[in-house]
């Protein structure tokens, strides 16, 4: 999902700079207030980070004869919301813009909209419904942590067609040509990081189960059961 | 739980393996070699902006590029390595007081134990 620096026109970076930026400081705030109340959960936090960092490090091949990431912030989204995945995605998308040229500092802006922005909340909003609805725990946290890696992908697919649309076919054709690349790929790696993410929360679960009681997402089931 | 974990490893490993088999072959490029395969997505992206908008030019370059495709794997391997060391702490303290806390619980219960 990284947008190689300087590959958005400058008006592109700009405005989604800009969009970003407010999102940074919400997720500061939203991670200081729920460190400064529940002090206990910085174990927690720093698993859901660690995460991000191993599945962002992690190129799988793919079914289409390419090569993509996960992203890890699903789990973060629904432990502690989704702005508190915001700072943590800016760290990733910082260090692999800084040191790999991966990404770019240019493109920051666009880059942390579709990882830490979008996907969190997407990832976020599913675990929300699905527990409202009764479904499983297992169930709610696949379909949000996998669909919210997809949610990122596509985001990416139409910030390029929007900034490159196809001369013939303007901006769907483009979005199509984008999709194919990133968001094809990106199906067997959701489902992947939708598996491992069930893994992680079955160990929270078991481990963890008094931490979890205090955290936004979690409580809600705690108090109807 | 135990077995439904297993499933899941054995199931994210083969999604991850099974493509090195099944993916069509790469498309030949333009001057006829085979392309390469399993390069980056984001690589794909850069060359089809190419193809849309052919007067593109990047406008701002990265300030350190990786010396080589070695060094690139050192980096990131060590954002995994890091991220799986936080993981593995987590994991160890948890397990282990799991572990304490049920040794505590039974000493609680057995009345000969109460001494200490």
């Amino acid at each position: 999902m990284h947008i190689m620096e300087g590959f958005l026109p400058v008006e592109h970076a700009l405005g989604w700079s800009i969009a970003a930026a407010p999102f940074v400081a919400l997720g500061l705030r939203s991670v200081r207030r729920q460190l400064n109340e529940h002090p206990e959960q910085r174990m927690l936090l720093g698993v859901a980070a660690a995460f991000s960092f191993v599945l962002s490090a992690l190129k799988l091949p793919s079914v289409t004869g390419s090569c993509s990431h996960p992203t890890g912030v699903g789990l973060g989204a629904l432990l502690f919301g989704p702005l508190a995945m915001v700072p943590v995605g800016l760290v990733v998308l910082l260090f692999q813009a800084l040191l790999l040229a991966h990404g770019g500092l240019t493109t920051l802006g666009a880059n942390l909209f579709s990882l830490a922005i979008v996907g969190p909340l997407v990832a976020a909003g599913l675990f929300r419904a699905g527990r409202r609805l009764g479904l499983p725990l297992a169930v709610c946290v696949f379909a949000a942590a996998s669909l919210g890696d997809l949610a990122t992908y596509l985001t990416t697919s139409l910030q390029l067609a929007w900034a490159f649309p196809d001369p013939a076919g303007g901006f769907v054709a483009a979005l199509l040509k984008f999709g194919g690349i990133f968001a094809i790929t990106q199906i067997p790696l959701a489902i992947s990081e939708g598996l491992l993410t069930v893994l992680v929360v079955n160990a929270l679960t078991r481990f963890n189960a008094d931490e979890l009681r205090h955290l936004p997402l979690f409580a809600k089931r705690g108090a109807q059961a | 739980m135990k077995k439904q974990n297993w499933l899941l490893i054995v199931a994210v490993i083969l999604l991850s393996a099974l493509p090195l088999w099944f993916a069509p072959p790469p498309a030949p490029g333009p001057d006829g070699q085979p392309g390469q395969a399993f390069g980056g997505a984001d690589e794909q992206a850069q060359q089809a902006i190419g193809q849309l908008a052919p007067g593109y030019q990047p406008w701002f370059a990265p300030l350190i590029e990786p010396a080589s495709s070695e060094i690139a794997s050192l980096l990131f391997a060590l954002q995994a390595a890091f991220g799986a060391g936080v993981i593995g702490y987590w994991l160890g303290c948890a397990v282990t007081r799991d572990r304490l806390r049920r040794q505590a619980g039974e000493q609680a219960t057995t009345p000969e134990d109460t001494a200490c």
